[in-house]
């Protein structure tokens, strides 16, 4: 107690410490490189917020780019683990939230005002992007992301592991299902579709004809031959000629380069990896066709930039988005070809790069072409949800396909409602 | 000590010859080394757990989609659609179905360690460490550990290496739901975990039951092992028991990490917490409905509390001895 004692702790030294520490508090802010206004140099700070990927370099090279920015400082958050999106979406709700970011086009962040029009910066551009990617980011007339790269996915199979089974390429799921045990033995599993299944909910619903949502905004995706298809995928579960719990997911080629699996899905990214590890004992197939009148799917997936629009610093968000997703080219051409592979969304790089026109990487921009879905941005997160939750109640659990279309339904319902009233 | 109590008692118990204080500022003084200490952790508390439980019951009752400011006044509206919603209902049977298990399970399971340490005549400290040092590995390191080296679904993973000496097939530990393996694996990881914890806490009472008692016992014909632990040691351990039973209560109903991280994208062993994240973030950024849920969740947390509190005597351990 007589420690404590007001000898030692009186007013004047209370207040006299109190008034060191807040003398240190600047001296202390001049050393922190928050990304926030005040800290830099220049005075002017964005932040932007990118998933890990997991080719290498690529989080040096986007750190780079930025560094050559010169209009502001720009901290880059590269996020690891597989939660980017809930991080985004808490980080967006906050004063600390990214200035820019990178996501895919969905319409409940534009009706909730999370992201700014970008029309202004890619009206004089849009002509040399894709345009399926100028229709996936355009929303009540205006463009509001700049696509980065597109990723097509589909299977990659190793070609001697199938000789060697006397099995061909599957055209169909039923023949996606019979490789599958053909190609099983003791140590090498037939099909990899990710740990959860999941990646390929989409294509097994485009391949059998149907689509996610009708133009008009309505449910396109509960039909019968989807519903027949997950009772295939379940076969396939059942049947132990499916890699499961792989220590690495869909998106990582470890399975099929460790030779854990004859057939993996993936996306285009991880080819310069396959290659290396593989060299030509590797082919690619589409979604295989899953019903009478569908036809095979690709995936056409990727990521955009975005900019928050409640920054404090949209203007400067746009310029930076502006300079280096549209002016600075050899940039674009750098992260879409020199780590992993993508497709560039500018026609003009896309069109040039010599890495895309030969061999295995053209047969991926032909598949993409071909057989590929862009995103629908009125497909959101809440339905992407309740569609990987029929894949768990049904290919993984057993459980009975019409009742969890029924389940997911009313979940669709009620977020189209909510979005389109 | 009397001199910084209320100056008038405190005038009249001074003995001779004590100094002369001033009680005024003694008081004061006593005063401001209380804000200053306490001060900080209340300012904390009030920031970080109070106003975010009262942001939260007020937000409950608004429609909150993609921000936590209210938009719309919905009543009930979000507790209906949470007590409606199956995911939510069955993350409380998979709590119910995890407690269950996992309590007694820690229970029995800290106990004997504590008892095997206890018993040691050398290196008891070295194991008492080893026993002990899991409790400062993270749920996220050690889950993803469990997931990716031991219950791996891979021929190379641990177990599987293990099994396969004995002719078993690989076993895809978190992938399939029937047989439900995945709890083997979240128990384990767990049980690994916390029981070091406890079991310094059983350590800790063991210590302080006299030894007279167990040489009365011996006197009164008692045998050691079963029946000495029977009716000597566990009796005497009933508030520490009590206490580890109601922490991991506790525990249990805060389940996350090794949820969150070893069954991803699953509709099943979802425990209410992992569900209230999925509602509130990642899926479908409803905070209406995710508060509604913590809300539904705080008041039975509360209620199993106060009920484990009345039918096992917390604080009555005290009074048995």
């Amino acid at each position: 107690m007589s420690a404590l004692s007001n000898s030692n702790w009186d007013r004047r030294s209370v207040l006299r410490a109190a008034a060191g520490l807040a003398a240190l508090g600047p001296l202390a802010a001049c050393g922190g490189n928050t990304g926030r206004e005040g800290g830099g140099s220049s005075g002017k700070n964005l932040t932007q917020y990118f998933h890990a990927y997991g080719e290498a370099g690529t989080e040096q090279a986007i750190k780079k780019y930025a560094a050559a920015y010169d209009g502001a400082r720009v901290t880059t958050q590269w996020i690891t683990g597989t939660n980017f999106e809930s991080k985004l979406f808490s980080a967006l709700l906050t004063k600390n939230a990214p200035d820019v970011f990178e996501f895919h086009p969905q319409i409940q962040m534009i009706k909730s005002g999370q992201v700014a029009d970008l029309s202004d910066i890619m009206e004089p551009v849009k002509d040399d992007f894709n345009p399926a990617d100028i229709a996936s980011h355009t929303i009540d007339g205006k463009i509001w992301g700049v696509r980065m790269i597109d990723d097509p996915q589909f299977f990659y199979y190793r070609k001697s592991m199938l000789e060697k089974a006397g099995v061909e390429p599957p055209t169909t799921l039923d023949e996606l299902v019979e490789a599958a045990a053909k190609l099983t033995t003791s140590k090498v599993k037939g099909v990899f579709l990710g740990n959860s299944i999941t990646p390929v909910m989409n294509p097994l619903i485009w391949s059998t004809g149907a689509n996610t949502l009708t133009d008009k905004n309505e449910i396109a995706y509960h039909t019968d031959e989807v519903a027949a298809g997950l009772k295939k995928l379940r076969t396939m579960f059942k049947s132990g000629h499916l890699l499961l719990d792989a220590p690495a997911d869909w998106w990582d080629p470890s399975a099929i380069t460790q030779g854990l699996v004859a057939i993996q899905w993936c996306g285009m990214w991880a080819m310069p990896v396959i290659q290396k590890a593989l060299g030509d004992d590797v082919g690619i197939i589409p979604f295989p066709t899953s019903a009478e009148g569908g036809k095979p799917a690709v995936t056409n997936g990727g990521w955009s930039m975005f900019v928050n629009a409640k920054s404090k610093n949209v203007d400067l968000a746009k310029e930076y988005v502006k300079w280096l997703w549209i002016d600075q080219k050899k940039y674009q051409e750098d992260w879409s070809l020199s780590y992993g592979f993508h497709i560039p969304p500018r026609t003009s790089l896309a069109e040039s790069a010599t890495k895309l026109k030969s061999g295995l990487p053209a047969e991926g921009v032909k598949l993409f072409n071909e057989f590929g879905h862009f995103d629908n941005p009125a497909w959101t997160q809440a339905m992407i949800v309740a569609l990987e939750n029929v894949v768990a109640d049904t290919v993984r659990k057993g459980g009975n396909p019409e009742a969890a279309l029924d389940k997911a339904d009313k979940i669709v319902n009620r977020e189209l409602k909510k979005l389109f009233g | 000590m009397s001199t910084t109590t209320s100056s008038g008692v405190a005038k009249d118990r001074a003995p001779a010859g004590t100094p002369k204080v001033k009680q005024g500022r003694g008081v004061r003084g006593r005063t401001l080394n209380f804000w200053l200490f306490t001060g900080p952790f209340l300012i904390g508390l009030a920031v970080f757990v109070y106003i975010p439980i009262g942001w939260s019951a007020y937000l409950s009752f608004f429609e909150a989609r993609y921000t936590v400011t209210p938009s719309t006044f919905v009543g009930f509206d979000n507790f209906t659609y949470m007590l409606t919603n199956e995911k939510f209902t069955d993350s409380l049977v998979t709590f119910t179905v995890f407690a269950a298990f996992i309590v007694p399970v820690t229970w029995a399971f800290s106990l004997g360690l504590a008892m095997m340490v206890n018993r040691l005549r050398f290196m008891r400290a070295f194991f008492r460490s080893v026993f002990f040092l899991p409790t400062a590995v993270s749920f996220v390191a050690a889950s993803l550990i469990w997931k990716m080296s031991i219950f791996s679904g891979v021929r190379f993973g641990l177990a599987n290496t293990v099994l396969g000496w004995f002719g078993v097939e690989n076993i895809a530990w978190l992938a399939n739901p029937n047989p439900p393996w995945y709890w083997l694996v979240i128990v384990t990881v767990r049980l690994w975990l916390q029981a070091g914890f406890y079991m310094i806490l059983f350590l800790a009472a063991l210590q302080n039951i006299p030894p007279e008692l167990y040489e009365a016992a011996a006197i009164d014909g008692a045998k050691p092992g079963w029946q000495t632990f029977w009716y000597i040691t566990l009796p005497q351990l009933r508030a520490t028991s009590t206490a580890v039973i109601l922490l991991l209560l506790v525990a249990a109903y805060q389940a996350f990490d090794e949820f969150f991280n070893l069954l991803a994208k699953t509709t099943w062993g979802r425990p209410p917490l992992v569900e209230l994240y999925y509602t509130a973030l990642g899926e479908n950024q409803d905070y209406g409905a995710g508060s509604a849920g913590a809300m539904i969740l705080t008041v039975l947390i509360c209620c199993v509390t106060l009920l484990q509190g009345k039918f096992m005597g917390f604080g009555k351990g005290e009074q048995a001895k």
